[in-house]
């Protein structure tokens, strides 16, 4: 009994109107937990309750706090007939289990219902006491903290990155349960959000155990995901990147935030004292006694059988071979073996994390990926006889403990999945994956599972335990000069990363190679295409854009086997078509190296889909990329020819512009200088990838284009006319707008604090009967196409902007069904000091060290003496009050008013004085505050003023969402916990809710007003890492019915801008204005 | 290819002012889009028709969603739903509760019920104001209507309070509240040429002097949902009853003329249309006590302002008075009473006079 739950229903508002005749609500609660119910009295005719009640005290397992959601049921009392429910929350307990995190979850949560969407608000109190219990047979992981984010979280620092956890539960869908004929569609979905909300929460625990047992504290890189395979059942998987983290002291917390993430981790040094005994909140007893099954990396034997549903198309193949006897120079190989060593007691040397601490990226290969199609078949579940008899079991047995005799497991199709990725990266002379994730997609009883990640060369000294060999291995690697790691430590800082792991006299494939650019010691390839977040340290030329390949293809529809096989003999061309569309359109915009790529292959009946997204940067490691030529293949026609120059004149302008637009301009470098390329005349690519389905062997598709020259387009069939014009047709951001799928938009890093996070989504439907693959093609670009510009045209106003983190899904819901869902941010940027940053490296380095220390030091100062007086607010007293808006009113109302008075608004004289201050001081970090008013000139000057006194006294707290781990001109001081919601919408009244769009508009409002709730709850005041994993809609517009499934999570989190931070910094003694000024110094 | 589904949803509620002002003129959607393309947005930005049209679809879809809460502002701030910085919540109130001149002079003093909803239509036709922009401003009436009728306290505050309107709109609610409640005519012709803005003046000076919440005798402890406790939007029946006393000052031979000798003594050489005073002060004085003596009938509370119109402006208007002039008079007639021993009633025909004379005033134009 190591916990108590305690919780108080304090008061409900805005109830809906249960009893027609009254016009009023007779309400009362029902809270439960496990198998746990209290209830409130019933509060009569009234929308606004105020129970009040007593503290209901829960006593469980600390197991159970972590698997079961507490359940808060709001319903109308009615004494003649059945209580009418008004509406759920689900409150997900976990962030009350760590020490660090939230003390308390007290808010205003929205009432959901599936069918009515949400019905009025509730206030609920929950705290949790946990009791220390010993036990070492315990089942619990209490304590590990989990992040969505990937990379290590900002105000802590990384002791060491174990490695790779993952875990999958599975269960029946309570949608396709024989009770689901009998039972209300509002059951079903109740049901389904209930059994996925205890599935993820067992998931988590039992990570957390795989963390605990690699005496890890946390989970960084968290990645969580639900496959509805329908009749088949139910899996919830997770990936995520083991680490042993320390919270940096409060001190250090409060130096000033940068602007973009990367710049922090600077600041952080990595613990170089290898210490297992620093992570304070691990168990103090490893468990040693394994009494539930829960690591199928290490307990799972590889099955080399196949079962009738295998299809054989999954074969075993000895991947690692290839790798034998490459390593060719002797600091490679010794490199190779250190590492190896570190790496090679984990199964999985994988790692989800996109972005990494300095020194810890040595090389970069190229991104790895695999594919498997498979045919779902029945889960056979034992467990499920238990969630049946509603007993208190709704404990879910996992599907290892139940069927290790089953050979065919969805676990055992990842394992393969994953060794695939990790022979392709030994292919490629490295020893890790980095920048990992998995991915599928479902159509009827067909699954394409994938796996991508770009394969690298770590350090190992940030990967050791403090084991024996670690420490060997540490110590060897720091003498200077006997490992290539230590020369590259001397070298110019940006383009280590970026030579090639792999021996340049054996290569995996065929290369172009050439000799570094920065630093002309080490040889780096002509393109680099990469699944991670640029480097932190990597120099660019320019800004990085965003670049999509596009592709459909049309199948016959087929049944089971016949359709798995005719998608397997698709995915090769598919990826072959992708590649050469995402290469070409890189040339087409000068640049040379890919950086967050996103290969997406989503199956549907008739149809398969390709997206891929990445972010295109020049990196100035890497040679200039050549244009594109276009040859014709009957050079004797004379229009055709002249066809052909005018296509090559289109093409060569569109570079020229794109080099322009992008402020593409390297340095012109004599020939001779880089040294004479090695005697390689194909243009090879990077992209090492197979299909596992194909056969025996792994067939490595020769991405490259055979023996031509990669850049000669032959327009001589339709096909090659069509990719021409696919590359034209995309027509470049508007000005002022760009756009990236990563974290940060390369070469921009003057952010200010406006942030605009959205979800577009579209679906079309294909009009045309006799689609061709040339039709499909153009309605799918179009689609993208117009979906971008949609975008651009609806948040014009915010220009200059960014649009970061730009992730598209694709999904084909019916035959003729095309839907892309979008989420990403737009965040604004001075234009202003751009121009600036473009600076080189050295020049800033060098201003930095001799003026800028002085200001920084200075302005803090004239801020103090000059705007306090002026404006008496203090920002340290509303931070307080904004964490803890939830317990006061009117705490939060004032903190409302001041978050927007100090952005949003404009009319804060405080701000304009900042401004006039630091125009005169033109330097540092301090900018990036200060351009909170220069985000939009055409705004400058004019204030506008709270006309309505009344307005003011809003009791909704602000909270910021962000897929990125960072927020802009603002600290984030705390992680409060992670946030994973999944929730079900219906309606029978399509047409009243104003449509599929009103209907899917309302409830992804709905959506975020609930993420947003339980952060406020949680104490925080925006989300960071946010994604939305999952949005199935389904129509049936005939019966005027809908159904819609989102699955979204993220990070809570308390932030504190930075304008504020300095104001405290300044108040506080000039000791502390120190270091506060040391890290403004790194953050240019 | 078509799109079926097409949404676009910001964590902070986009809020399109243009779009906002065409969708409160009840313009549809494809309507709205034409508008949009004719300001020229569409060279300004580069962007095609079909994105305007996604673009307003949306925005229209999310004021459909909001309307529900723009009909009780409070809620619009408490709601989870949206979110929206407190500038633009005020925004939204205060654009959904404007209202249009040509609309509020036409159904100024009519019973806000279901029967006058079916002359929208008329209205709409005549005001040029589509219907949809009539209903909703129509509804917005009724609704504050009947939420601060019952209502005691200040008129102006209680709408402000419920409704977070500005100050000014408050204001200007108020004296539709008044007018409907009291339900004064303002239809007639010779009474078109006063603005909402000159009635709206005579209603917020009457809330302020002639309602039984304006001389700040409430009773101390009133009992709750009495009619007599509607402080702001009725007229103060004792003060009403008490204005017959008034009629002595026109029925009294020796007191009329004394009050007209004391006038134009005072205002000789100083008026243009001295003669044309001298000659028609007794129907004028006349005019306006009879009117005074005359609110205890509700048909005339009503017809106040024809009354008004035909027993002072028009007689001044047709002799050329100019305003100065008015205001001279209007000053030294009431003035003078006070010199009048044989009167006793002086605190009360202030009440009326002060309020009446910056009514009339005002009034007092083309």
């Amino acid at each position: 009994m190591p916990g108590k739950l305690k919780v108080k229903i304090v008061a409900g508002r805005h109830l809906p109107v249960m009893d027609r005749a009254s016009d009023l609500t007779d309400a009362f609660v029902e809270v439960k937990f496990g198998n746990m119910t209290f209830k409130t009295d019933v509060y009569h005719k009234s929308l606004n309750p105020q129970w009040n009640s007593e503290w209901f005290k829960f006593e469980v397992d600390d197991e159970d706090l972590q698997d079961e959601p507490l359940q808060i049921t709001v319903l109308d009392h009615d004494t003649y007939s059945a209580n009418d429910a008004i509406g759920k929350v689900y409150i997900d307990i976990d962030p009350l289990l760590y020490s660090e995190a939230a003390t308390v979850i007290s808010g205003w949560f929205p009432i959901y219902d599936t069918i009515h969407g949400i019905r009025g608000e509730i206030n609920v109190v929950v705290k949790v006491d946990l009791f220390n219990d010993l036990n070492r047979f315990r089942q619990s992981s209490c304590g590990v903290k989990f992040f969505c984010t990937t990379s290590i979280p900002k105000c802590y620092r990384a002791v060491i990155i174990h490695g790779f956890v993952e875990e999958l539960v599975v269960n029946e869908d309570p949608e396709y349960q024989w009770i689901d004929r009998i039972r209300t569609p509002r059951a079903s979905n109740e049901a389904r959000q209930r059994l996925i909300s205890l599935m993820s929460g067992e998931l988590q625990r039992k990570i957390g155990l795989k963390v605990l047992e690699m005496r890890g504290n946390a989970v960084v890189g968290y990645l969580q995901c639900f496959d509805l395979e329908g009749e088949s059942g139910l899996v919830v998987r997770a990936i995520g990147t083991a680490c042993t983290l320390d919270k940096l002291s409060s001190t250090a917390a409060f130096l000033p935030a940068c602007n973009s993430p990367s710049k922090e981790m600077k600041e952080i040094p990595f613990n170089e004292d290898p210490n297992p005994n620093t992570h304070s909140s691990g168990p103090s007893t490893p468990l040693k006694n394994q009494t539930y099954s829960f690591s199928p990396s290490k307990s799972y034997s590889r099955q080399s059988s196949s079962s009738d549903t295998d299809l054989s198309l999954t074969p075993k193949t000895g991947m690692g071979s290839g790798s034998a006897g490459k390593e060719g120079g002797p600091f490679k190989a010794l490199l190779r073996q250190q590492t190896q060593s570190a790496l090679e007691q984990r199964e999985f040397p994988f790692f989800t994390l996109t972005a990494f601490p300095p020194g810890f990226l040595v090389h970069v290969g190229g991104v790895v990926s695999a594919r498997s199609v498979k045919l779902l078949d029945r889960i056979h579940n034992p467990a499920f006889v238990g969630i049946m008899g509603n007993t208190r079991s709704y404990k879910l047995l996992d599907w290892n403990s139940f069927n290790s005799d089953e050979p065919e497991t969805r676990d055992a199709w990842w394992a393969e999945i994953r060794q695939e990725i990790k022979s392709h990266a030994k292919a490629l002379g490295c020893h890790a994956v980095v920048g990992y994730s998995e991915s599928t997609s479902i159509c009827e009883e067909v699954c394409i599972l994938s796996a991508s990640g770009t394969a690298a060369v770590l350090n190992p000294r940030f990967l050791q335990d403090g084991t024996v060999e670690g420490c060997l291995e540490q110590r060897l690697s720091w003498q200077p000069g006997f490992f290539s790691i230590g020369q590259e430590e001397n070298l110019p800082a940006g383009c280590g990363f970026c030579h090639i792991p792999y021996d340049e006299l054996n290569m995996p494939f065929p290369a172009h190679l050439t000799y570094c650019y920065s630093c002309r010691k080490q040889k780096v390839p002509d393109v680099l295409f990469t699944t991670i977040d640029l480097p932190t340290d990597a120099t660019v030329i320019g800004k990085g854009c965003l670049i999509q390949a596009r592709l459909c293809r049309l199948k016959k529809k087929a049944q089971a086997e016949a359709n798995a096989t005719a998608i397997s003999n698709l995915l090769p061309f598919m990826e072959y078509e992708v590649h050469t569309q995402l290469m070409n359109k890189l040339k087409l915009k000068g640049m040379n190296a890919l950086f967050g790529l996103r290969i997406q292959i989503t199956v549907g009946e008739n149809m398969l889909m390709g997206l891929a997204s990445a972010t295109g940067v020049y990196l100035t490691a890497l040679p200039t990329p050549g244009g594109i030529q276009i040859a014709g293949k009957t050079p004797n026609d004379g229009s055709y020819e002249q066809h052909i120059s005018h296509m090559q004149k289109k093409i060569n302008d569109t570079i020229a512009k794109n080099k322009e637009l992008y402020e593409i301009n390297p340095p012109e470098i004599p020939e001779e200088i880089i040294g004479s390329p090695i005697p390689e005349p194909r243009q090879r690519s990077r992209l090492l990838r197979s299909q596992s389905e194909s056969s025996d062997e792994v067939i490595e598709l020769d991405l490259s284009h055979g023996k031509k020259d990669a850049f000669v387009l032959e327009i001589d069939d339709t096909d090659a006319m069509e990719d021409v014009h696919s590359l034209l047709t995309d027509v470049p951001p508007p000005s002022g707008f760009y756009s990236c799928n990563t974290e940060i938009m390369p070469g921009i890093n003057n952010w200010t604090s406006e942030i605009q996070m959205f979800t577009s989504v579209r679906v079309s439907r294909l009009s045309n009967i006799n689609l061709t693959n040339q039709t499909l093609n153009k309605n799918f670009n179009d689609l993208c196409e117009n979906l971008l510009k949609s975008l651009y045209f609806k948040l014009r106003s915010m220009i200059p902007c960014c649009l970061c983190h730009v992730n598209f899904t694709v999904s084909l819901p019916e035959d003729e069904l095309i839907q892309v869902t979008v989420t990403a941010v737009a965040i604004t940027f001075d234009k202003h000091q751009a121009v600036q940053t473009t600076k080189t490296h050295v020049e800033k380095s060098l201003q930095r060290a001799s003026t800028d220390n002085e200001e920084l030091l200075q302005f803090p100062l004239e801020l103090c003496t000059d705007s306090l007086g002026s404006h008496p607010f203090s920002p340290a007293k509303e931070h307080l009050e904004s964490a803890s808006s939830n317990s006061g009113i009117p705490a939060a109302q004032r903190a409302t008013s001041i978050d927007y008075s100090s952005f949003a608004d404009r009319c804060n004289s405080w701000i304009e004085l900042i401004k006039l201050k630091a125009q005169t001081i033109r330097r540092g970090s301090i900018k990036t505050t200060v351009s909170v008013e220069k985000a939009s000139p055409l705004t400058e000057g004019h204030f506008r003023q709270r006309s309505a006194p009344a307005c003011a006294n809003s009791t909704v707290g602000v909270v910021k969402m962000t897929p990125l781990s960072f927020i802009p001109g603002a600290k984030i001081t705390k992680y409060l916990g992670i946030i994973n919601m999944f929730f079900i919408r219906e309606t029978t009244s399509l047409r009243e809710e104003g449509g599929v769009s009103g209907f899917l508009h309302a409830f992804i409002a709905e959506v975020f007003a609930m993420v947003r709730a339980h952060v406020a709850a949680l104490g925080g005041n925006a989300v960071v890492s946010y994604i939305m994993k999952q949005c199935v809609f389904m129509e049936n517009p005939n019966k005027n019915q809908a159904q819609c499934l989102i699955n979204v999570s993220g990070d809570a989190v308390i932030f504190v801008r930075e304008s504020e931070l300095e104001i405290i910094s300044t108040q506080q003694p000039i000791a502390s204005c120190q270091p506060a000024c040391g890290g403004g110094e790194i953050a240019t | 290819m078509t799109n079926e589904l097409d949404i676009f949803v910001g964590n902070t509620t986009l809020i399109d002012e243009d779009v906002y002002r065409l969708w409160l003129d009840g313009y549809s959607v494809s309507d709205a889009v034409g508008l949009r393309v004719r300001s020229g947005i569409l060279e300004q930005t580069g962007a095609t028709a079909g994105v305007l049209q996604s673009d307003t679809m949306d925005h229209y879809r999310t004021f459909h969603m909001l309307e529900r809460l723009l009909h009780t502002p409070p809620k619009l701030l408490h709601q989870l739903v949206f979110q929206i910085p407190p500038s633009r919540q005020a925004l939204l109130i205060e654009r959904y509760y404007a209202f249009d001149e040509a609309f509020v002079r036409e159904v100024l003093g009519k019973k806000l019920s279901k029967g006058t909803k079916k002359d929208l239509d008329d209205i709409s036709t005549k005001t040029g104001v589509t219907l949809k922009s009539c209903r909703r401003q129509f509804d917005n009436f009724k609704r504050v209507f009947k939420v601060v009728e019952e209502m005691r306290g200040s008129l102006a505050g209680n709408i402000q309070q419920h409704f977070l309107l500005s100050d000014r709109l408050a204001r200007d609610y108020a004296a539709v509240v008044f007018f409907a409640n009291n339900r004064f005519e303002t239809g007639k012709k010779k009474l078109q040429y006063l603005t909402f803005g000159d009635l709206a003046f005579c209603a917020e000076l009457m809330i302020q002097n002639w309602t039984p919440g304006a001389v700040g005798e409430q009773p101390p402890d009133p009992p709750p949902y009495s009619q007599v406790d509607d402080m702001d939007v009725d007229l103060d029946k004792e003060f009403l009853q008490d204005l017959k006393e008034l009629k002595v000052l026109v029925a009294d031979k020796d007191l009329l003329d004394l009050h007209k000798s004391l006038v134009c003594t005072a205002l000789r050489g100083k008026l243009s249309v001295f003669p044309e005073m001298e000659a028609n002060f007794k129907n004028l004085s006349r005019g306006l006590v009879n009117i005074a003596s005359k609110l205890t009938h509700t048909k005339d509370v009503r017809d106040l302002f024809v009354d008004l119109v035909e027993k002072f402006i028009e007689p001044c208007r047709s002799d050329r008075w100019p305003l100065n002039d008015v205001r001279l008079f209007l000053n030294q007639y009431s003035a003078s009473v006070h010199s009048l021993d044989g009167f006793r009633h002086q605190a009360l025909w202030d009440r009326y006079m002060v309020t009446l004379r910056s009514c009339l005033l005002r009034m007092y134009h083309d």
